[in-house]
Order: C-alpha cells, then structure tokens, then sequence
C-alpha cells in the first residue's frame, strides 16, 4: 500500500491568543508548534496501515523552512520519507494549497505509482477552512469522505466511519481515495528516541512553488472582544464548598 | 440572488439552517431555499424564503454528498444565484466544498457576518472561535458556510412559492454515499446536552484521580469531560474531550478542574453559562476566563462540594 498524509504545522496558543502589529498573523515568538491533531491521527494511520500491509508511506507540508520539524516529527514514528512545499511563511489559502498539494502528487505518482489512500485532517486547526481535502479529492478524481472517526481498508475498499447526529453514517469508498479525518479516530503514539534517531536520515524533498493571488484574501485577524475578565473567588481549598453548592443552588442545577 | 442550502430534521429546517438563512438576508436581494431528500417538501412550508426548491429522487434516501454538491451547484447556475450560502454543518459544509470545487469557486467557511460589495466582505472564524478573520472573497459567485449558533436565527415564516423537481444524478455521484448507521451508544448524560459538565484535566494526575471528578458529576446529574492533555496520556477516551477538537458544550455551569484555559480548550465550552474553575494556581489562564473560581487541589475541593451536596440533601 502506498499512503499520503497532509500535514500543517500551527502554533500551541496557550491560554491567549496575541497578534502581529500588522494584525496578519499570531504573534509566535514564545511559541511551540505542532501538527495539527486530526492530522496526527491521519498519520498515525497511515503508519499502522504500513505495519499491517508494508509499502510506502509519505507525509506531505505547505509550509515555511521550520515546518520540516513536522515531517520529521512524523517520520519518527514510522513515515518512511516527507515532503516539503517550502513557502516564505506566509499563509496560502485553501484553493492555492489544493493546486501545489495536486501537483506534487501527480510528479509522484507518475515517479512511483498511485497512492491508493491520501488522509487530510477535516480541517486545519488555524484556519478552518474544511475544504482542502475535497478540492484535491475532485483534482484527482477519487472519492473522499469526510470528518472521519473510523477507517478500515478492506481489500480494495476502505470502510469510513462519520459521526452524525450522535450515531455514525458509514461509507464505503473505492480505493484509492481520499479521507478527511478528526481526532479520536485513533490514539496517536509518541516518537521513541531512536525513531526520532532514523527520522533525521530519511529522505525528505523539498520544493519551492510560487503562491497564486487569492480569491479568498485575508484583510486582518481579530481577536474577539470580551475575552478577559477576572473570576469571583468563591474561597480557597475545601473550605469553599458551601460558597460552591450556595452558588449550584442559585443557578439551579444542586438538587 | 442567493441560494440557501437548507437542512431539515423531522420535517423542519434546523435552527443551523434558519440562522444561515438570515446570514443570507445581509447579503440583500431575493433568497431561494433548496431542500434535498425525504421530508424536504414537509420542511418546506415554514421556510422564509421567496422561492424554496424541493429535490427528490430516490437515490436521494441516504446522504450523498456529491449528489448534493451536483444539485446545489446545478441549481445556483440556473437561476443565476450569485451567492450560495448554507450552515455549517458537517454534512452541509462537506455539500459545500464539493460545490466549490465543481464551480471553480473559493469557498469562505464559517462566517458570522458579511458585508455586501465587490469585493464581498466576510468575517469567519479560526481556531474553533478563538480568532477571527476579516476577508475579502473575489468572485462573482460567493460560496459562504455559516459558523453554527454564532448568528441570530431568521424568524420563522412561510415561502413565497414552492417548486419540487427531480434532479438528474450521475452514477459517479452516488459512489460516496451512507451506505449504513451505527446507533448512538445507549444511556448516560451526552456532553453536548448535559446541563452540568465536570472536567478534569492534566491536574487530576492519573486516571484513577477521576473518581473525585466522576462522583461530583454524578452528584449534580451532569457528565464528565477531560482535556486533550488527558486524552493523549490515555487516561479518558477521546469521546470525553472538550476543546476545539473535542466536543462543544453549552451547560449552566462548566466546571473545570484541573485544566490550564488553553484557547483550544476554551473553544469547546463557548455555549457554557458559567463556568467555574477548580485550580492550584491562582495564576492560571483559566482565572481569566471562569467567572468564578476555587483556588485549591481539586482532590480537595471536589471531595468537600460533594460532601456538602448530601449534607444539605440529607
Ligand atoms: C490545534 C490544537 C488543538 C487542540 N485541541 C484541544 C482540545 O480540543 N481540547 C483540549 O483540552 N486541548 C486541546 N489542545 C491542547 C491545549 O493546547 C492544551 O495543551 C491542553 O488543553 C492542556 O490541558 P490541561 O489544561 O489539562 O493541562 P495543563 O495545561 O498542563 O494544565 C494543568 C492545570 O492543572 C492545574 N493543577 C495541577 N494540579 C492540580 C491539582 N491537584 N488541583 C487543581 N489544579 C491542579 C495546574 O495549575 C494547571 O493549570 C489543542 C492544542 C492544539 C495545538
Ligand atoms: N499548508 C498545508 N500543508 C499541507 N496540508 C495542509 C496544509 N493546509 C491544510 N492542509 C491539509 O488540509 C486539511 C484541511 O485544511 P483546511 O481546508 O484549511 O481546513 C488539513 O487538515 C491538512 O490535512
């Protein structure tokens, strides 16, 4: 089997969210990044697939110099090489990252055959924009479902399951195809210490595509109003228990 | 002219899909409604639009999302709609995207307000609701989903007209599609409707450490949450996770034990009433976002709440 993940590296905000001066971006000097969490399980998948079928398994990023530190991140559990579309930093939006994501795929697959299933997270942790999955499903002119909490390839089908109105809708796609998944499909691992050790030596390539204007363009970022305020202390330690239920009882929900 | 995508359960529009209606009413000029599938021509009747469309087919009994994608974009071209708008539900917004996509056109998702023009201005929401971006969307035809719950939903009112047809729909369209339904797990108080919601986070320090959490839960009728940090260590499913990648509550009162604020976190529990934090740390973000607090070990404090709810009970 040969398996493709989509990755994008975002920042851990923490308790708050800070702003550039030009209002363009969050403020990401005393920050950490990841991979946003649906797409870590979507390569988590991927790797177990590997382990259950072998083949080849790559994991693909939009994204500036340092986002290699998340396809490393995901080579060190069990992705066997990456793929970096390096960008100046500046964020692309959905239609133009689908482009670079589908033509990257065709030089590989043209190179060393079809990907016989390709994972995006439902949506970016940042932006959201629950799209790019699709756009690049109709490019390629395979089937894709969405917002997946259960994955199962069986022969030359992959079972999906999606959560929908408290129960679970289930497809069944012909492979190859392409999932959008959400976190919960699966308990990610952590890297191992010789995992991240192999991940440094696998091949990674790197490209440079030039970003189209956009048709979805970003004016400015807010942060929305009435966030900050300072909680009532209702006392310290145990002894705030009778202040606790006088409150449960106020709002009606004690007895 | 602008085209909704409305959704409708038990022969009504949803509320997801009122307030997208309403969305659509900023854009100014006449709205058309499209509903899809069995129970659309029930749906149709309270739905305040000038016309609502009614697909059925037969291949139309289980969700289809192609299908729905060809219809919607088939429709919007034919009556020249220059906006299509619809909620932002999963099964709406995955329609969408794919609507996008055949059309040639970007698609602006989530957003809680627009502002007619050319270009057309919209603010949607990142991060869950921790952020917002103000756009601008170049097209003559704007794909718009609606942030669930962020919009006043439209009154409710009857339609101008009613038109049903049947849709032609292609065999490559129906290969995604529901083939098959897991019910919902039986029993216990769902996160997404309980009226009291207990959260332990990373705090709580181990999964036996739930106990304190579990039984004051179950004291005041209410379900029990974790955060992520708790999830990823194993210690609860991921069902239990509240956060932008978890579930969304809307309780009376949420509260937090153990858990820092992280805006991810906090994304989760927008819809609470009150929410009151159980924290060692005076400092944590959380103080400043709970509107009240406990400043204690919550293997503490959870054990006397609880004590002195059957105290007063007895
Ligand atoms: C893209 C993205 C999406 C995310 N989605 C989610 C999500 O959906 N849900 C989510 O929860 N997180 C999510 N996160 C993770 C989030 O950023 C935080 O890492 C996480 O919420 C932290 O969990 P926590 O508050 O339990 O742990 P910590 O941040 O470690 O906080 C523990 C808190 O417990 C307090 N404490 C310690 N001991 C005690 C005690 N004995 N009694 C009382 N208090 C004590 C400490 O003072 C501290 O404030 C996401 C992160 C990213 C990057
Ligand atoms: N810059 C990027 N590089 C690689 N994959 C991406 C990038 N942005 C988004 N994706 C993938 O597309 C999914 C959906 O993104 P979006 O449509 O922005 O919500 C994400 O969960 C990722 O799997």
């Amino acid at each position: 089997m040969k398996t493709l993940v989509c990755v994008k590296r975002v920042p851990m905000t923490g308790g708050r969210i800070v702003l550039t001066e030009d209002e363009q971006a969050i403020e990401t000097k005393h920050l950490g990044f990841a991979i946003s969490p649906h797409e870590e399980c979507g390569v988590e998948e991927a790797v177990r697939l590997w382990e259950h079928h072998g083949g080849d398994t790559v994991v693909l990023t939009l994204g500036p110099a340092d986002a290699e530190e998340q396809l490393r991140d995901s080579m060190a559990i069990g992705i066997a090489r990456g793929i970096h579309l390096v960008t100046d930093g500046e964020e692309w939006d959905p239609e133009a990252t689908a482009g670079a994501i589908v033509d990257v795929i065709r030089a590989d697959e043209a190179a060393s055959g079809l990907f016989d299933l390709i994972f995006f997270g439902n949506e970016s942790a940042d932006s959201g924009g629950f799209q790019i999955g699709l756009r690049v499903a109709h490019a390629l002119d395979r089937p894709c479902a969405t917002g997946l909490k259960g994955v199962a390839v069986d022969g030359d089908l992959v079972r999906c399951e999606q959560e929908e109105g408290g129960g679970r809708d289930v497809y069944e796609l012909p492979l190859p195809a392409v999932v959008t998944v959400l976190e919960g499909l699966n308990l990610p691992r952590y890297p191992s210490v010789p995992g991240r050790m192999r991940a440094g030596r696998k091949p990674l390539e790197a490209l440079t595509p030039v970003r189209p204007a956009s048709r979805l363009e970003r004016a400015r970022l807010v942060v929305p109003e009435g966030e900050s305020k300072q909680a009532e202390v209702l006392g310290r330690g145990p002894d705030a228990a009778a202040a606790v239920v006088d409150l449960l009882e106020q709002i009606g929900v004690a007895s | 002219m602008n085209l909704v995508l409305v959704e409708h359960v038990d022969g009504a529009a949803t509320d997801v899909s009122l307030q997208a209606l309403a969305l659509a009413a900023g854009l100014g000029g006449e709205t058309h409604a499209l509903v899809i599938g069995p129970g659309g021509a029930a749906a149709s009747v309270n739905i305040p639009a000038a016309v609502v469309h009614v697909a059925e087919h037969d291949a139309l009994d289980a969700f289809a999302p192609d299908a729905w994608a060809s219809i919607l974009g088939g429709l919007a071209e034919q009556i020249g709609a220059t906006a299509i708008v619809a909620p932002g539900s999963g099964h709406a917004t995955d329609a969408m995207a794919r609507a996008a996509v055949r059309l040639g056109e970007p698609l602006a998702a989530n957003c809680i307000s627009v502002t007619p023009g050319d270009p057309l201005l919209v603010t949607r929401v990142r991060w869950g609701g921790s952020l917002l971006e103000e756009a601008r969307l170049h097209t003559g035809r704007a794909l718009i989903t609606v942030a669930p719950h962020a919009v006043v939903a439209a009154p409710a009112g009857s339609p101008g007209s009613v038109e049903t047809f049947t849709p032609e729909i292609a065999d490559a369209d129906l290969v995604v599609r529901v083939r098959d339904r897991v019910a919902p797990p039986a029993g216990g108080v769902s996160l997404a409707d309980a009226k009291v919601v207990v959260t332990g986070g990373r705090g709580v320090g181990s999964p036996e450490g739930f106990v304190v959490v579990e039984e004051l839960a179950a004291l005041l009728g209410g379900a029990v949450g974790c955060s992520r940090a708790v999830t990823m260590s194993g210690w609860r499913p991921h069902t239990d996770q509240v956060g932008q990648t978890g579930n969304k509550i809307a309780p009376e009162i949420y509260i937090a034990c153990g858990v820092s604020g992280a805006t991810q976190h906090i994304a989760g529990a927008k819809g609470a009433k009150k929410i009151l934090a159980v924290n060692t740390d005076s400092e944590a973000p959380i103080m400043s976002i709970a509107d009240y607090a406990v400043v204690g070990d919550l293997h503490e404090v959870l054990p006397a709440i609880s004590a002195e709810l059957r105290r007063r009970r007895a």
